[in-house]
Formats: C-alpha cells, structure tokens, sequence
C-alpha cells in the first residue's frame, strides 16, 4: 500500500496515453455491466419468493389450448394445494395494435394468489363491485396518461365481443404497484375473466391456464404430478411447471441469452487484452531506465515485478469500476427514459463481483509480460540503454 | 485560436463519421479517384504521397501498435456484422416464405395466422373468389389451412420437461401445389385421414423424435412421422398434417374451422380484383394481403430490435475502439515527432502531413474492418439459430446471413472509427511547433 503514489505517478506519467486507454476499458466495462444485467435479469425471471410457491398449469397439448373451467374445484381438491386462481389470455391493443398491452381475464382471486401486487383495499373493493371494471399496472398509466375512472377502449387481437366487434372497451378502477419491482403486473391489464367469459362468443366456461399457490414449496413436484394425474388420459391433459421453470422454459425458447453475451464479451475482452496489453509494454520499455534506477536505490526483482503488476491491475481496476458505476447510473435513468419498457438494469452484487474478478485478472495477464521483464532487468544494460 | 481549430476539428469529426456511414461505394470511388489525381498532380498531393508511403513503409516496425488498431477495429466490426447477420437472416427466411402471386386470407383484424378463425363457408367462398390460379383439373389452388401449436421436447433438454413449441400445420393437398418449394427429402407424404405428420428440417433440428418412423405424442395421441420436408423457408420450422385430422384434434367443436387461406393468384397483378371481391362480399369479413407482405410484416418487430442491439452494442465498442485508434496514432506520431519535424522544416506543409497520417490510419482500420467481416462471414454465415418468432406458435429456425451490404456497413463504421483515430493526432503533428518537435527526443 506505502508504494501506492509511486504506482499512481507512473501511472499516469503520459496522462493523454493512460486517459486514452482508461475510456477504452471504461467503454469494455460498461457494455460488460449492460450485457451481464440483461443476462442476470433473464436468469432471475421467476426467481422470487412468492414465485417459488406458485404452479402454473397449461395445456400439455400447446399453449394456445385453453382448459375446462371444471377443473378448478378439482386441482382445489389436490393435498398441498392452498388455493388456485385462473386466467385467460386477452391480447390487448391500445389505440393502434403495434401498442400491445399485455391483458389477462382474470379470477377473482387472481390478485390473492400474487401478493407482490400491491393494490390499495378501495381499488380491490371497486374492482370487485365493477364487472366492467379493469385494474392496470402502474407504469402502463404513466405511459399512456390515465387516470382513475377514464373509459379505456382496447383492441383484443383474438377475441370478439357478442357484437363481433373486437373493440372492447372498460373502466379504469384502480392502479397495481408491484412490491420491491417484482411483479409483471406492474406493466399490464387485468380485467374480470367472468365479464371475458360472458362477453366473447369464442370462450365458453374455458380457462387459459391455472395458477395454484403450495402450502409447502417443498412437496411442489409432488403436487405438480397430483394435478397433471387429474386429466391424464383425457382430452385436455395438462403441464404443472413452477414459475420459475416455466418462464426459463419461454426464455430458453426466446433466445439463448447467455451464449449471445458470452460470444460477446468474449471479442470485447479480447480486444480489450491486446490494446491495453500494448500500451502497457510501450509504458514499460519508455520507463526502462527509471526502472533501473529504482533497482539501483535498493527495490529488489521482486518489487519492481509488484510495481509494473500492481500498476497495470489498478488501470484495469479503475476503468472497471468506473465503467459498473456507469451502468448503475444508467441503470438508473434507463426506466423513466424508456417508459418503462427496461426496466432491470441495476448492477447487481454478483454483476460487481464479476466484473472486479475480471479487472483484476485482466490486470495479471497484461502486466504479467512487461513485469517480468522489468523484473529480469539487467541494471547496467538498462541505464546504458542497452 | 487553439479553441477554434478543435471546435472545426470536432465539427469535422461529425461531418466526417455522418459521411461515412452514409457512404455508398460509388462515392468512395468517386473520393479514391479525386484524391489519386490530387496526389498525381498537384506540388501538395505529392508531398502528401510521399509522406504517406514512408508512413506505410514503416508500419511493419511499429506491428504490435498498428495490430491494435486493426484488431481492435476488426472486433467492432465482427460483432456488429455478426448481429445485423442475424436480423438479416431471420428477415430474409420470412421474406422468403411469402411472394407476391401468392395471397393469405384471415378473419378481419387477426394479428396473426394463430389468432384467426374462418368456418367451413367461408373457405369455399373464398375458394370460389376470381383470380385465383386453377390448377391442371381446372381446381382452384387454394389450400384453407389450420395453425396450431404442439409442445414437444426440445433437443439436448430433459424430455419430460424442456418442452418447446412448434407450430402444426393442418393442411390439404392444395397445400402441396401451392408450395412447390417444399420438396420430401425423407420417407414420403402424410396419408390424408391417418394421423401422420411429416416434419420439416428447421423443426427436426430444433425437437427430439422427429425422425421418419417414429411417433411422437401429442396431448394424449399418437402421431407418426413419415417425412421430412425441406422448403428453404419459414414453413420449415413447421410440421404438416392432415387438416381433417388435426382439426379435430385442436378443435374438438369445431373441427371444419380453418384458420387462414392460401392461394396461389393468376399473377402479381390480379391481387387487386382478389381482393376487391373478398372484401366486398357480405358473406366475409376478412383481411387479405399478399404472403410476401405478410411475412415480411410478422419478421419487422424482431429484426429491427435485433437490429438496434447490435448497433447500441457496435457503438459502444466502437467508441472503445476510438480510443485504442487514438491512443496508437498519437504514439505513432509522437515517435515520429522528430521526422515530421524535419519534413516540414525543410518546407513541407501541413496538409500533406494531415493527410498522411489520416490515410495511414484508415488503411489500418480498413485492414480491420475487412478482416472482421471476414471473421463474421467465416464464423457466422449460415449459423443455425431460433427464435419463438411475434405472430407464431412456434419455434423459427432462421440461418444468419452475412451478405455484401452488410460487410459494406462494416467497412464504413470501420472507416468511420479510423476517421476519428486519425483525425486528432494527424492535427497534432501538424500543428507541433518545428523548434519543439525537433528537441524531442
């Protein structure tokens, strides 16, 4: 630590070089913390407490196939089982169909089963009193400006009302906030599955999918194989998954993330290892008498091997962490920009961690050349400028 | 007046990166050609070549600092090539399963073939529309089909659980007459009425058990595979059965359904009047567009944020690259300090100086952009990927496409970077004062 102004000063003895090259590590961070968020927040989808306790049942024949409501009382039935909502897709438009809005008909216990959706006691009470009525997440009514009460009209891309007109249109009763960011509602609309159900000629007593909350998280593949041998052999079998299986299934299915970030980082680093590589060599050769010199005052092979090691960890170390900072600042902006539609792009601990580990062995690696040779640097030679 | 010249230096810099990425390879023809002659003729230009040829002469010395810029260029570019190949790849593969004497037919305001439904009437009506292609009995070809989706195990996962969707189309034997492109290339056709499927080659790679003679389960049935299809295009992600076999299956109340019609028109031109009849007949309420523009509509959403990816990620490296460029052209110049020095001492200008160091810097980085895209070209072209594409069931396998344009794009941002990397320490030497430049050591 007592060497650390001598590293600093060598450091930054060319300012414009080592400036140079901070902002290229700096720009090799920075997309290194943009992409690891994206993976990170692909990898935790369905990752959450109340998650953990959730099933989700679908048809086992597509996901387009919708399940006899008759099924409710008996997954209800299933030991284990706490209670069970269900839901249909809706597939919303506003205004224009490009602007999808993401709509579920819901049960009326829907919002009991997703306890990260935070709902004030009024709006559920209002919700429940308007079968007309519609609750729509938060960030959807700052996007679009609405306000408690306004008639929303939206476009369904599948279903028809009973005037086959698939213009529907609702009142807004109440607003869903999401706990600590975690539920998907935050973005979406849910409307009276009873009212869906009533209304569209195409759905007739059938469910989309179930959802049933565990009492015990650890029986919930026990109870996942109850409720599948419920319709086995029938004509609408079914698929239990956890939440959390289900969703990395679909992004499995998107795209695989973590090769497209690995490939990636991977050129981006590469690249990053022979520029700065470079510079710190060009550093090392200009600095080679000064190098004799602290060796004639006494540093020994050792030492100096520390210095050049130490100084090219600490550039590395610099632009990582200024580079994280960076994304955790974006990070921060990026949701109100984007109007919501990032909305994960916070720099977690493991994201840090990471990206210390990979400043510090980029560190070892680059310096390790122009260190050794400094280190078996041969005094005379080196002053003689040999 | 230092103020001023790095205000029109960066002023430069904007013009100059606008223009290049802006730049067609006529115009950079055009601008070789003028600066070729500029070289040849005039006292300036020639002062310009021969500082730029001893520049070039050297750079073989100066290897390991030149290779930073040409890698560090030829990164940018590879990523970027790589992910606008993939876009292209998965636009191109959609572009292709439509064209414009071919038409679609859906319910009014469906999204998507999925999302549609049309009764048996309604497909006889259409069936029966003018301008429609007939085929060598004098029947109209027009094959009313039902898309559905089927999970199946997805290959390389646990087959009781990583399942995928794939989409199942129920289709006639019209189907086969209007996609002339899908040729058997294993076993042979479903049997119509028997549950028999055949598979197409994007989809045999994707699931497990698509293989001619085996069965594979759907809900609580069995199918088996008798075929597979290749058709160089979307629909080869798909599987094929019998309409009156799948229909059923999906649809238990309402199994004459379809959910879309395909037809093949007399020509590009008798769309219109197809149309103008569906449209107007009491009968229908339908949507009709030709299948190209209705491909090509379900691949914009996903290719342009593909797109916007790779471009925000090409940025980003892009600017790192600046600064790696920058960093080794004012190394460069600064070991050459002394030598520019003595140039201009003994009466070159400036300008032959700037323009020197510039072309230097851009063969560099013109050296990187064309190794990075043939880096892309060699890794990617043809790379396999999937997708659960917007407006499908299922999963679409599309091969990444590196083609010239693309490359282009990749030669002119690596241009454009070596502008920039060139551009200040280019300023730099020429405005170093001689007196000083010559004590350096």
């Amino acid at each position: 630590m007592k060497y650390l102004h001598l590293i600093w000063a060598a450091l930054f003895r060319r300012k414009t070089r080592t400036i140079l090259t901070l902002l290229s590590i700096i720009m090799a961070f920075l997309l290194f913390g943009l992409l690891d968020a994206v993976r990170v927040s692909f990898e935790d989808a369905g990752k959450s407490a109340n998650g953990a306790e959730r099933l989700q049942t679908g048809a086992r024949l597509s996901f387009i196939q919708t399940l006899p409501k008759s099924l409710e009382p008996k997954i209800a039935a299933v030991s284990g089982v706490k209670d069970v909502a269900y839901a249909n897709w809706f597939g919303g438009a506003y205004q224009d169909p490009h602007n999808q809005v993401f709509t579920f008909a819901v049960s009326d216990n829907y919002l009991d089963v997703y306890p990260e959706v935070l709902v004030t006691p009024e709006d559920r009470k209002a919700f429940n009193e308007d079968l007309n009525g519609i609750l729509a997440g938060e960030m959807l009514i700052k996007k679009y400006g609405w306000k408690i009460g306004d008639t929303i009209p939206l476009q369904s891309q599948i279903f028809p009302n009973q005037e086959g007109s698939k213009n529907w249109s609702f009142k807004l009763v109440g607003v869903m906030k999401s706990k600590d960011g975690d539920a998907f509602q935050e973005g979406m609309v849910l409307l009276h599955w009873k009212k869906f159900d009533e209304t569209t000629p195409y759905n007739q007593g059938e469910v989309g999918w179930y959802i049933s909350r565990v009492k015990d998280v650890n029986q919930a593949d026990r109870i996942a194989r109850d409720i599948d041998a419920l319709s086995a052999n029938s004509d609408h079998e079914t698929k239990t998954q956890t939440e959390e299986a289900a969703t990395r299934n679909w992004i499995k299915q998107m795209a695989d993330i973590g090769l497209i970030v690995t490939s990636i980082m991977g050129a981006v680093f590469f690249t990053l290892v022979l520029l700065t590589g470079n510079t710190m060599m060009q550093a090392v050769r200009e600095r080679t008498s000064e190098l004799a010199v602290l060796k004639t005052m006494g540093f020994s092979d050792n030492k100096v091997l520390a210095l050049v090691l130490g100084e090219s960890v600490l550039l590395l170390l610099l632009g990582g962490v200024i580079g994280l900072a960076l994304v955790s600042a974006i990070g921060m902006v990026l949701p109100t920009m984007s109007g919501g539609m990032i909305n994960n792009t916070h720099v977690g601990i493991s994201s840090w961690a990471l990206g210390i580990a990979l400043a510090s062995g980029i560190g070892v690696l680059i310096g390790a050349l122009p260190a050794l040779r400094a280190m078996r640097l041969n005094i005379v030679d080196a002053l003689a400028g040999r | 007046m230092n103020f001023l010249i790095g205000l029109l230096a960066f002023f430069a810099v904007i013009v100059g990166v606008m223009v290049f990425l802006n730049l067609s390879w006529p115009a950079l023809l055009v601008v070789l050609v003028l600066l070729g002659l500029w070289m040849v003729l005039t006292r300036r230009g020639r002062q310009a070549a021969s500082v730029t040829s001893i520049g070039v002469s050297t750079l073989t010395q100066r290897l390991g600092s030149s290779a930073v810029v040409v890698v560090g260029i030829a990164g940018v570019v590879a990523v970027l090539v790589a992910m606008l190949a993939m876009a292209n790849g998965f636009r191109e593969t959609l572009k292709r399963t439509g064209s414009d004497d071919t038409a679609i037919v859906m319910r009014g305001a469906s999204a998507s073939e999925v999302s549609s439904v049309l009764g048996h009437d309604a497909t006889v009506v259409i069936a029966e529309a003018p301008g429609i292609a007939k085929d060598a009995q004098g029947r109209p070809i027009a094959s009313p089909e039902l898309v559905v989706a089927a999970n199946l195990p997805m290959m390389g996962g646990n087959p009781e659980e990583d399942f995928g969707s794939v989409q199942l189309r129920g289709i006639g034997e019209m189907a086969w007459e209007l996609r002339s492109n899908a040729k058997i290339v294993e076993g042979r056709k479903f049997t119509p009425g028997m549950r028999e499927l055949v598979a197409g080659k994007g989809a045999q790679r994707q699931f497990q058990g698509l293989e001619v003679g085996h069965e594979i389960k759907l809900g609580n049935q069995m199918w088996k595979v008798v075929g597979i299809f290749e058709s160089n295009d979307a629909m080869e992600s798909e599987l094929w059965g019998d309409a009156g076999v799948v229909g059923p299956t999906y649809r238990p109340n309402g199994g004459n359904s379809r959910t879309s019609v395909f037809v093949r028109l007399t020509g590009a031109n008798a769309f219109d009047a197809f149309k103008a009849a569906l449209v107007s007949d009491p009968r229908l309420q339908v949507d009709v567009d030709t299948t190209l523009n209705y491909f090509s509509k379900q691949s914009e959403g996903t290719s342009k944020a593909i797109s916007a990816i790779g471009i925000v990620v090409g940025a980003i490296m892009a600017i790192g690259a600046v600064f790696g460029a920058l960093n080794t052209m004012f190394a460069a110049v600064a070991t050459r300090a002394r030598e520019i020095a003595t140039l201009r001492a003994i009466g070159f200008r400036g300008l032959p100086v700037v323009v020197a160091i510039m072309l230097e810097t851009m063969l560099l980085a013109l050296i990187g952009g064309l190794l990075g895209g043939f880096l892309a070209w060699l890794v990617f072209n043809g790379y396999t990927a999937s997708t659960l594409a917007a407006g499908s069931t299922g999963q679409l396998t599309f091969e990444f496409d590196v083609s010239v344009a693309l490359l282009w794009t990749g030669i002119k941002w690596a241009l454009a970077i070596g502008f920039i990397g060139g551009l200040y320490p280019a300023l730099r030497a020429a405005r170093m004062p001689v007196t000083t430049a010559l004590r350096e050591s």
